[in-house]
């Protein structure tokens, strides 16, 4: 019969990824209200890792071992994964949704037959069932699934579902057992990471920054956005379809894959608020967010929400400002 | 070199989306469509490879009703060669590994070198069609792909980390790739590719039925508007201009920004 919940303890080089920290909370939580006992599974060459994981409440951490895990690749990562999923016999298998694991769960998946229920922001539990959310439409919708068929059920948490923080730490830690595993051909060789060359703007430096979206419709109203910086002494940022059409240089995206920032205001301006987004500024001390669509998912973590034409708002903005400073 | 492009078609971005009646699925009956954004790359990407690579062909596969024609036009009159219109009305609810069994049952004679999807779609957003369907073809794979090398044997490719980092992956050919949006300029279609567009093959399929018809691993029992977790000033009532100048107000006072 399979049992437990088992929690993909994700690390790049030894790091542990706060997300996975994330995906223990929701294990933990998920575990509590079935009954149900949750145990962690780290991936590499040795048990060195696991023990950093121990210290978490959990019933065990497995040690996946292989000398071809020793650097992350999809085919290594699904082989070993497979074979810890199959021994481990779990009824949930939660992951956090990261890049890498976007990357490699949909195989190890695929494996048993079936898809992930993946990017979830939250799952509840009753009457024994266990009802997953997840949002769609890039943010505008949630909707509620449920798993159909055999366990085990394979689930991804969106980074901020949870709080690393609420991963509770055990009195005394876990115990640690080892399981090597077989992986067979790997068919790509990673190179090392690495970052673009050095970022000609800093904006976790910035206090104002006036951010701009598809909203703004052409590369020649970024004057008009810049005026607004200039004026509160801020910089210029963008969400990523700007950059990736060449109006703004990519060190001036926001986001997931861009910088992350939290300066004391940020005016989203024509952007909708997907998560991918969101990541990179929802910490902000003060939001300002101007949308023409009432529902733009941005609005829910604005201070302050104009909804309305952008064109009509930012000249009247910046003028005010003029104004009131005199 | 033989290149399979999976390209979907998904609601307008700046579509107004409503809840059905019976709250399973939003009301699809007045939407307008496109192509789904990061596809729309990875067609771009397709085309560029062949023109590089010394020619070859461009095949675009799509899954959908009738509408779908659309995206194969568009992709066609941009330079694709052919394509392949997998004919299925009801594809709202399909989880992603069922999607992926019918386009691996669709696609997998062709015996492509390279097939490219999008990372994920904008509707439903699994981001898990491109990885299935690698495995179900037997095909190595990677993800977020920023940039292709395709010059050796095999490939180097270029995949986005989180936050900035960026690394890269030596792979072996065939292989499929999920493309990530912005990795090259989008071309415009020409006058003369919509000409020569319209004597292009498009080959209609009917979806395999058993991979159709595997019950789902995942259903939706109910879809809604998220609920509103802060609190937001909404300023101007309707009216930007008064909304501009309360900002204006709020930021002095309030936030102090000033
Ligand atoms: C792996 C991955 C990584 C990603 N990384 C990032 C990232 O780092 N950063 C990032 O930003 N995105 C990232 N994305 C993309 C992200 O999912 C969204 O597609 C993107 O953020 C949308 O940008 P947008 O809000 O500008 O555009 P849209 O979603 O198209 O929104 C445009 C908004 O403008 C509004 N609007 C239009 N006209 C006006 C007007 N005249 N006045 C006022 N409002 C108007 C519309 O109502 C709409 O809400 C990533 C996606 C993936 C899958």
């Amino acid at each position: 019969m399979p049992n437990g919940i088992l929690v993909f303890a994700e690390h790049r080089g030894g790091a542990f990824n706060k997300t996975s920290f994330e995906a223990v909370a929701a294990a933990q939580q998920l575990g509590a209200s079935l009954g149900q006992p949750v145990s962690a599974v780290v991936l590499g060459t040795d048990a060195a890792l696991a023990s950093q994981v121990a210290t978490y409440k959990l019933d065990k951490v497995v040690s996946v071992e292989n000398p071809k895990l020793s650097d992350y690749t999809p085919d290594g990562y699904a082989d070993a994964m497979e074979r810890a999923v199959r021994a481990l016999d779990p009824q949930f298998v939660i992951m956090p949704h990261t890049y890498l694991v976007r990357d490699y769960a949909p195989k190890l998946a695929a494996r048993f037959g079936k898809d992930l229920i993946s990017d979830c922001v939250r799952a509840s539990v009753a009457d024994g069932a266990v009802t997953f959310s997840r949002r769609i439409f890039q943010g505008k919708i949630d909707a509620d699934v449920v798993a159909n068929g055999e366990p085990p059920v394979f689930a991804t948490f969106q980074s901020g579902a949870y709080r690393a923080d609420q991963a509770e730490r055990g009195g005394e830690a876990a115990a640690v057992e080892s399981l090597p595993v077989e992986v067979g051909e790997v068919r790509m060789q990673p190179e090392e990471p690495f970052q673009e060359v050095k970022q000609a703007v800093d904006l976790t430096k910035a206090d104002t920054i006036i951010a701009i979206g598809r909203g703004i419709k052409g590369q020649e109203h970024i004057a008009l956005a810049q005026q607004l910086a200039d004026l509160l002494g801020g910089e210029i940022a963008a969400s990523r379809p700007i950059c990736d059409a060449g109006w703004l240089p990519i060190d001036r995206q926001i986001g997931s894959s861009g910088q992350t920032v939290t300066p004391k205001l940020y005016i989203a301006l024509g952007i909708s608020g997907a998560i991918q987004h969101l990541v990179g500024m929802k910490n902000s001390s003060t939001i300002v967010a101007v949308n023409k669509d009432p529902e733009a998912p941005i609005f829910d973590i604005a201070d302050y929400g104009i909804v309305g034409d952008l064109f009509e708002v930012i000249p009247v903005l910046t003028e005010e400002i003029k104004k009131l400073k005199g | 070199m033989k290149i399979i492009v999976l390209m979907k078609q998904v609601a307008n971005k700046d579509a107004i989306l409503r809840i059905n009646k019976s709250e399973t699925w939003i009301e699809e009956g007045d939407l307008s469509h496109e192509v789904n954004e990061s596809d729309g790359y990875a067609l771009e990407e397709a085309l560029r490879l062949k023109e590089k690579h010394g020619g070859g062909e461009v095949v675009v596969c799509s899954l959908g009703p009738q509408r779908v024609k659309s995206v194969i036009k568009d992709a066609l009159a941009r330079g694709a060669d052919r394509a392949i219109h997998v004919v299925s009305d009801d594809t709202a609810q399909l989880g992603p590994y069922a999607a992926a069994k019918v386009l691996s049952e669709a696609i997998k004679d062709e015996q492509a070198d390279l097939v490219l999807t999008g990372l994920q779609s904008d509707d439903n957003g699994y981001a898990q069609t491109g990885v299935i369907l690698a495995e179900l073809l037997g095909l190595p794979h990677a993800t977020i792909v920023i940039e292709v090398d395709a010059s050796g044997e095999g490939l180097r490719v270029k995949r986005e980390l989180e936050s900035g980092w960026y690394q890269w992956y030596a792979m072996t050919r065939p292989a499929l790739l999920t493309i990530q949006s912005g990795i090259s300029q989008i071309r415009y279609a020409t006058l003369k590719g919509i000409m020569a567009a319209k004597k292009k093959e498009i080959k209609e399929l009917a979806p395999d039925a058993e991979a159709l018809g595997a019950a789902a691993h995942q259903r939706i029992t109910k879809v809604y508007f998220p609920q509103k977790t802060k609190q937001t000033q909404f300023l101007g009532d309707g009216d930007a201009k008064a909304g501009a100048a309360q900002l204006a107000e709020k930021l002095r006072t309030e936030a102090r920004i000033f």
